[in-house]
């Protein structure tokens, strides 16, 4: 253990005053106040929303390049990179229990709620000739009837598109690990390629669901299990983009070693992470 | 002793005044920024710990206006809604915004010093950690002034009442949000601190308690704090975006609701009270001048409670209807809980026996936490038997159950903590004399508070009620009286605390007889600002 700590040469970087998380502090309280507001049509609502969104924009990009920065300048040593490691890897199971509250809610409604509504008692006190079959939009949608999302058609090849592009951006971190860069940059220009496309075919998913399926997100438990789970997966698969972008850029200006990719092997973990959950919401919302 | 450090203590003399002077040039800000900009953990915690007793005298001047209307049955003082209003801010600041900051500030001050690290792994998002705190306590506070005044939805927020709320209830989910962000950084900081931190020789089974707890309680909190989120995010869309999760019209079940909030629910309840542990595991050996009995004993039980507690929450709708087996497992379940506290108590009954006890204001507040705690503890146990709580769920009975585990346990060990850790803080002692009134102060007021409660839950007081029937009067009268005293009890802790810093008697390095963690042993009182910049030679 102490040869560990010598090896390294330097003590473990503390970093000096920061103004970035005050910064994120007074974005979180105009985003908070901003969305309360804008919600409830009081007036300054969206502005406060979108000055939000500008400090916060700032605030993650002059955060993100000071990192960037001092991970260059060779401030950090292995013990920092494994903290590094250890952050990530937990922040990635929150989210994991943050989409398990969102499938527990699928899985309560289709294997309790739906049918207790279905059961025999309330086919005659509450609701006549409601059978509890799913996919539903409850036993009292006022909205006509609405086609389910069909699973062979794009969600498939959305499907094949995302596993591929796990495969490329372990290619590119192949191509890391020899120090050949063109291989990095392009295996990670492909995996960019590939998520953008996913995301255009979601965004057209949408708009087909909402204007030829009569499919919206107020369509009962159905359509709010299948909005907001794919909707969180669309979120996190463009915030997944937008780091890849950031790490193409930092690839194409030398940033990364054999030894020192922690950025890169971050977003690699956050990409695999968002595939799996792709994986599940294949199986779950749409097949079954 | 202190020369094994190698750190900034050039001095490292006993005399803690003549340290602190040396430090004066030691790489401390000065200025606003100090604070706004933070990377220190000593200083964050402090944060933490002062922010946390500002919103403990919010959210109790809230009891404390439930407790006025509540003095004599109709109506005295303020509205139904408003009353509902307080009960609702009252539960969500105590335990957001008092309780876990607190507990959170601990681990700032302690963890780095107690495994020999020279600052938490992420000094940065320690300090985003704490400062999401005070916008979201301004959103709770101004959520009194939405229009319709604040959401008397109950701090549970079940719907379908959430779900009709006026605008207050978005502002409340937004400081849910944000305060749950806060949680998971701070936890994702401490995991990875207590992780890859400790200096060379500090093995995991070596570290102190508190660590141990706090490493668990972490984990607790980044598993349990997203579905929370989940759960009020399902309900904004419910409220704005036409989403039916909780409406059984399209399809959706209020009951649903309640099954993902008591998911985060229960393992919440232990984000409280493990921690609370910690701080007793270490001051009972101190004061006992034994190590901790059963310290293996002591991991494996609270690992134990807290996989335990992912598997009992619906424990909290025994009445909501469900089958009976459900019931029968949960009930089972939950009572499994009581042997890994046991263990826990007997361990720490087991460390007093024999020792050569005295009995300091921390020892006391101690000692307080595990009389009262283990009955809290066992009319938890009483509830946890279903046919019992469907007699006194929400009544009364469990407000005095919970109010033992959250304010006699947790709180209670909070100030053993405090009074414990103060002269290690701060390099000067407090005033012994006061802390013992503070203590016996808010024992016999605490009591005098809680304990009725206990009567009228069970002879059928409902909670969260303004009004009530002419029957239950002494009882509401008497835990009226005492809710005040101790709330004025607490204005002699905010004094002690005060004194101590501004004119305390010096402290010494080890002020502790008994106390044997890497704060007492290695660095002097007060700590310096910047601790085992390299780790220290452990054995």
């Amino acid at each position: 253990m102490s040869t560990q700590h010598t090896a390294t040469s330097d003590n473990y970087y503390v970093p000096g005053l920061s103004h970035w998380p005050i910064t994120a502090s007074v974005a979180m309280a105009l985003l908070g106040f901003g969305a309360a507001f804008s919600m409830n049509n009081m007036t300054g609502g969206n502005l406060l929303l979108i000055l939000g969104f500008i400090v916060l924009f700032v605030m993650f990009a002059g955060w993100f390049s000071t990192v960037a920065h001092e991970s260059e300048g060779g401030m950090y040593n292995r013990q920092v990179g494994m903290s590094f490691r250890w952050g990530m890897s937990w922040f990635i199971f929150s989210e994991v229990m943050f989409f398990a509250a969102f499938f527990g809610a699928l899985g309560y409604m289709r294997l309790y709620s739906v049918p207790d509504l279905g059961s025999i008692e309330h086919q005659q006190l509450l609701w006549p000739g409601f059978k509890g079959d799913w996919p539903t939009a409850g036993p009292h949608f006022k909205a006509g009837d609405f086609t389910p999302m069909g699973a062979w058609g794009i969600p498939a090849l959305n499907t094949a598109l995302l596993l591929t592009s796990g495969v490329t951006i372990t290619i590119a971190h192949w191509g890391l690990l020899k120090k050949n860069r063109a291989q990095l940059i392009w295996g990670l220009a492909a995996t960019i390629a590939l998520g953008m496309i996913f995301l255009g075919f979601q965004i057209y998913e949408y708009s087909h669901a909402y204007s030829a399926m009569n499919l919206k997100l107020t369509s009962g438990a159905y359509g709010s299990t299948f909005f907001m789970l794919t909707g969180f997966h669309g979120f996190h698969v463009t915030v997944g983009t937008i780091m890849l972008w950031v790490i193409l850029f930092r690839s194409v200006a030398g940033h990364f070693t054999p030894e020192n990719h922690f950025g890169f092997e971050g977003v690699a973990w956050y990409w695999h992470f968002v595939d799996v959950v792709w994986v599940l919401l294949f199986v779950l919302v749409y097949i079954l | 002793m202190s020369t094994a450090t190698h750190d900034h203590a050039h001095g490292h003399s006993q005399d803690g005044g003549h340290a602190h002077d040396d430090h004066a040039h030691d790489h401390k800000p000065y200025g606003m920024m100090r604070w706004l900009g933070s990377t220190n953990h000593k200083d964050i915690g402090t944060m933490y710990l002062w922010f946390s007793f500002s919103m403990f005298l919010v959210g109790g001047v809230m009891a404390l206006i439930i407790r006025a209307e509540l003095f004599q049955p109709g109506l005295q003082i303020v509205r139904p809604e408003f009353f509902n209003s307080m009960t609702t801010y009252h539960g969500l600041i105590m335990v957001f915004g008092a309780i876990m900051p607190a507990f959170v500030g601990f681990a700032n001050w302690l963890i780095p010093m107690q495994i020999g690290a020279p600052d938490m792994a992420f000094p940065r998002m320690n300090n985003l950690s704490f400062w999401l705190l005070p916008p979201a306590a301004m959103l709770l506070i101004a959520a009194q002034f939405a229009p319709g005044g604040g959401a008397g939805v109950g701090w549970t927020m079940y719907a379908p009442l959430t779900t009709q709320a006026g605008p207050a209830m978005d502002l409340t989910i937004f400081a849910v949000h944000i305060l749950g962000m806060s949680s998971i950084m701070g936890s994702i900081n401490i995991i990875t601190t207590v992780l890859n931190m400790r200096a060379p020789g500090m093995t995991l089974m070596k570290m102190p308690l508190f660590c141990w707890t706090w490493l668990i309680t972490a984990y607790l909190l980044v598993a349990s704090m997203p579905v929370l989120a989940g759960a009020v995010t399902m309900t904004l869309t419910d409220r704005h975006f036409g989403t039916n999760f909780f409406n059984a019209a399209g399809g959706g079940d209020p009951v649903l609701y309640q099954h993902i909030f008591w998911f985060f629910g229960h393992p919440e309840v232990y984000i409280i009270a493990i921690p609370a542990f910690g701080v007793v595991s270490q001051v009972i050996p101190a004061f006992s001048r034994k190590p901790l009995f059963g310290y293996a004993s002591m991991v494996y039980a609270t690992a134990s409670i807290a996989i335990l507690s992912f598997m009992v929450w619906a424990h909290h709708m025994y009445t909501v209807g469900m089958p009976v087996e459900t019931q029968l497992y949960f009930m089972y379940a939950t009572t499994l809980i009581a042997i890994p506290t046991g263990v826990k108590v007997f361990n720490w009954v087991a460390t007093m026996w024999k020792g050569s006890l005295t009995f300091e204001t921390p020892m006391l507040f101690a000692l307080g936490f595990l009389f009262l705690f283990s009955l809290g503890g066992f009319t938890g146990l009483v509830l946890s038997i279903t046919p019992v709580d469907v007699q006194i769920h929400d009544t009364y009975y469990v407000v005095a159950h919970f109010h033992y585990v959250m304010v006699a346990g947790a709180l209670f060990s909070a100030f053993a903590g405090i009074y414990f850790w103060l002269p290690k803080w701060t390099g000067r002692m407090y005033n012994e004399t006061l802390g013992k009134w503070h203590f016996w102060l808010s024992l016999i007021f605490f009591n005098v508070t809680f304990f009725v409660q206990h009567f009228l839950g069970l002879a059928g007081m409902p909670r969260r009620v303004p009004d009530y029937a002419l029957q239950f009067a002494e009882f509401n009268a008497i835990s009226t009286i005492g809710a005040f005293g101790f709330g004025i009890s607490q204005l002699l802790f905010l004094y002690v605390v005060v004194k101590c810093i501004t004119g305390g008697e010096k402290a010494e390095q080890k002020q502790w007889e008994g106390a044997d963690s890497l704060e007492w042993t290695h660095l002097p009182s007060p700590a310096p600002y910047h601790s085992f910049s390299t780790p220290p030679a452990l054995k």
